[in-house]
């Protein structure tokens, strides 16, 4: 476990990209074998089942440091992470327990299955031997809540720059399911499992923004335009006899999509499509809030289906009668693509996201401004000569966007952030006007430079009126302009609509707070999509 | 009649007609250490510690009108006896103990409890008032012991020397800096900014025992300071100057680096948790230690401490002060993270 925790203040205390990876490498070349396929595990957010509540927890650590429970709530405030609160607040450890990492894991698995007051003597004893890091760690283990700035990119080079194997081979191996308690390290990054399992996805290929004029990236006949749908991406499999369905979160959603469980009969075996899954009724997409009905639901309603039938645009294929084409150029791919999906017997549902033809840039992004008709996100240019690439790659792939929606708001609420900017106001509430009245319509935390934000604490701290706990409410003065994605019907919110990714575009210091949009130029703006 | 009163220019003492920290200008100022948000240029008057002079010297040019007192030794000033007791915060920084017929208030400006081999140790004075810092009022704060933090710095040192990297350390020009030199000073030579030489200079004159170091000049080799420590001030952090270095890697030093989001800070490479303010259980053991019937809370964690106080059954009162606004070590650290 040291061996650990020195390891995540290692990449704790680096924000270079080289600094991590060196110190994976280090750490992989020297770590206990039997603790590296966990490590692996967290890192790729794969979380064994929660041991203990966070509330026991909580109870449990507040009455051993025998503080009130506001306090706790205020240092949690001003840590704003639950496991590392408890580290820092329990009384210093009085004993030394050192276990390997694994024993740690498997243990809390174990007293996972005991009643409350073993898993309390369990715990208490754990904090009892564990320094503040350790500690950070343990509870972190029990949370299962892993994420340390290390993406699968960053782990994966580090492990093929320790193990020399190729890096895409890597990425393969580790997705998916295997159980870190039976296989070993070599086993796992040799991908030793990958071939014995039929559900195994390909890491997706993943564009970058179009930062530039389209004509800075080459001639319009060596690209290939499609509309950039808004919906979930995808990857459907089908080997020896299995449909498996996957989604970008690496997740498997075989089951929430029964509509195109039809692919297990019609899709030849060794086949792996990479698309959207949609919400398309009558052969029309419909907006994401509608594909959101069907998403993470284990039972389906039959309204569900009606209103939201599921529908899948194809992008590209990947694996052909059982062999990896990632490779071939996406002109070959396309082509194999679409003699795949023109086989199907069962029409409409699964159909290939059309190619846009243009002859010119100019001619293109005129196109691009009606993406919204049809409910796309705008334009996706990808190279006819790249291959699939693993992850981002910069140059063969671009997500072209439109513009987002935007309106004016005012702030009414602010509450401290949490990570470096945990004594900042920097997480704001705002709202449209209503009549007389101001309606709350959006959070956002992110779009400020640092400057403003300190002006707008500033702003917050002179002009507060009224705390609940870390909230503040303040004077409705600071106008903002917004942008978000969508706009969709809510019974949550007391608007009755909720915004799609809203983020502060910048702010107007221009305009008072008389001058914001209303309720009704929302509600205008929702019945028109 | 109470002996100090807060008042909008600070803290006042009617009967003895002087401030203690006053943040506008005034006739007498009683000054509990040289930290800019203690001092402010300007009063007619000033009454500090006699380390404290030269800091108010160098830094503002102040030396006529400035008096100075050992530790201990009381003083008379219109009926009021005052006298500097140790605070263990920076060299020359002073708790001010001020009697009248009995009544005894202390105003402990900034302080820690644990002894950093550089200023003077803190002493606890019992008194029926006593005003408090709470920098880090929350329990989420607990010090290491500074040998400990210091080994952590040498080994961060060692390893950069390893991967030819330069080791930077972000430490105030006044306290922190001074610190640094005097506990790591055996391991490597340590190269010091204008800011940190200057002080250091008008300390060895007024006689404090520091080790030596080399200031950096335009001609320093960065060889030279890639073999050594490098100490700057949190201001240059940033600059330009920085980047031009071998390998640079940066390391912080302040209470804040406890928690992993200070940690966090784009420029830092590491993040030590050693600071001159008293962390939790300080704050509580000095405050326990004065025995007062009345504790006011100034800077930090005033609201969510003084209510704590009282619930444990010492009253208390948050006030409102200037301190802890602009570059107390500390607290400019958590400022520059933000911009």
């Amino acid at each position: 476990m040291k061996h650990f925790a020195a390891l995540i203040q290692q990449l704790e205390l680096s924000n270079k990209t080289n600094d991590k990876i060196a110190a994976l490498v280090d750490y992989f070349g020297s770590a206990i074998e039997k603790d590296k396929p966990y490590v692996i595990a967290m890192f790729t957010g794969k979380k064994p089942k929660r041991p203990v509540s966070t509330v026991l927890i909580k109870t449990w650590a507040i009455e051993l440091t025998a503080i009130p429970e506001w306090l706790f709530t205020e240092s949690y405030h001003a840590v704003g992470d639950l496991s590392e609160t408890i580290a820092l607040v329990l009384p210093p450890a009085k004993t030394a327990i050192d276990k390997p990492l694994y024993q740690w894991i498997i243990e809390l698995a174990e007293i996972g299955k005991q009643n409350d007051e073993k898993k309390k003597e369990y715990i208490l004893n754990a904090w009892n031997g564990l320094s503040t890091a350790e500690r950070f760690i343990f509870n972190k283990l029990i949370s299962g809540n892993f994420r340390i700035g290390v993406s699968n990119k960053i782990l994966v080079n580090a492990i093929a720059k320790q193990s020399n194997i190729e890096s895409s081979k890597i990425m393969h191996a580790i997705m998916g399911k295997w159980d870190p308690s039976v296989i070993n390290y070599q086993q796992l990054i040799q991908g030793e499992h990958v071939n014995t399992d039929n559900s195994w996805p390909y890491p997706f290929c993943l564009a970058y923004a179009l930062d530039t004029e389209p004509e800075n990236i080459g001639i319009p006949k060596d690209w290939q335009a499609e509309w950039k749908w808004d919906g979930i991406r995808g990857q459907i499999i089908k080997r020896n006899g299995e449909l498996f369905i996957w989604s970008r979160g690496e997740e498997l959603v075989t089951d929430q999509f029964p509509e195109l469980h039809f692919l297990k009969h019609e899709l030849a075996d060794g086949t792996v499509l990479d698309g959207e899954i949609l919400a398309i009724k009558d052969g029309n997409v419909q907006s994401f809030s509608t594909l959101q009905q069907r998403l993470n639901r284990k039972i389906i309603h039959k309204s569900q289906l009606t209103n939201a039938p599921i529908g899948f645009y194809a992008y590209d294929i990947l694996e052909f009668k059982g062999v990896d084409i990632r490779s071939k150029t996406l002109q070959e791919r396309r082509e194999i693509l679409e003699k795949t999906i023109l086989g199907l017997v069962t029409p409409h549902i699964v159909s290939l996201s059309p190619v846009i033809h243009f002859e010119t840039w100019e001619s293109l992004a005129e196109l691009r401004l009606t993406a919204r008709e049809i409910n796309s996100e705008g334009i996706m240019l990808k190279k006819m000569n790249s291959v699939f690439h693993t992850g981002r790659k910069r140059g063969d792939w671009w997500k072209w966007k439109i513009n987002p929606y935007t309106i004016d708001v005012v702030m009414i609420y602010a509450q401290k952030g949490s990570g470096r900017r945990a004594n900042f106001y920097t997480d704001y509430t705002f709202a449209v006007q209503d009549g007389e009245k101001l309606i709350t319509i959006a959070k956002a935390y992110s779009g400020l430079t640092d400057k403003e934000i300190k002006e707008v604490n500033t702003f917050v701290n002179k002009n507060a009126i009224e705390k609940f706990g870390p909230v503040r409410t303040v004077k409705p003065e600071l106008v903002f302009e917004i942008a978000f994605e969508g706009i969709a019907e809510s019974k949550r919110h007391k608007a009755g609509l909720a915004l799609r990714f809203p983020r502060i575009a910048r702010w107007r210091k221009d305009k008072k707070a008389d001058e914001i949009n209303t309720l009704d130029d929302l509600r205008q703006l929702l019945s028109a999509t | 009649m109470a002996l100090i009163e807060f008042t909008n220019k600070g803290i006042y003492c009617k009967k003895g007609g002087f401030y203690i920290d006053p943040w506008h200008p005034v006739d007498y100022a009683v000054t509990t250490h040289g930290h800019a948000d203690h001092v402010k240029w300007g009063n007619k008057n000033y009454l500090c510690h006699d380390l404290t002079k030269p800091i108010l010297t160098q830094r503002y040019g102040l030396e006529d009108n400035v008096q100075t007192l050992p530790y201990h030794q009381q003083i008379d000033i219109n009926g009021i006896k005052l006298s500097l007791h140790p605070a263990g915060h920076v060299i020359g920084s002073s708790q001010i103990r001020l009697e009248y017929k009995g009544e005894i208030c202390v105003v402990s400006g900034d302080y820690k409890v644990e002894y950093d081999e550089i200023s003077t140790a803190f002493e606890p004075v019992k008194c029926h008032t006593f005003v408090s810092e709470s920098t880090f009022g929350l329990p989420i704060y607990h010090w290491e012991p500074q040998h400990i933090i210091f080994k952590q710095i040498i080994n961060w040192i060692t390893s950069n020397h390893q991967k030819q990297k330069t080791s930077i350390l972000i430490a105030y020009s006044l306290g922190k800096a001074q610190r640094l030199i005097k506990n790591l000073s055996s391991d490597y030579p340590i190269y010091v900014h204008n800011s940190i030489a200057n002080l250091n200079e008008a300390f060895a004159a007024a006689g404090v025992n520091l080790p030596k170091t080399i200031r950096i000049t335009p001609e320093t080799k960065k060889e030279d300071l890639q073999q050594g420590i490098v100490i700057i001030p949190p201001a240059l952090a940033d600059g330009k100057w920085v980047k031009s270095l071998m390998q640079p890697a940066i390391g912080i030093c302040s209470g804040w680096m406890m928690v992993r989001a200070g940690r966090r800070w784009r420029s830092a490479d590491a993040g030590f948790a050693l600071s001159d303010h008293a962390d939790w259980p300080g704050l509580l053991d000095a405050i326990k230690a004065t025995e007062a019937e009345k504790v006011f809370v100034t800077h930090g964690s005033t609201a969510i401490f003084s209510k704590y106080l009282n619930e444990i059954g010492i009253e208390a009162e948050e006030v409102s002060t200037k301190y802890g606004a602009d570059d107390d070590d500390d607290v400019l650290i958590k400022s520059i993270q933000e911009n």
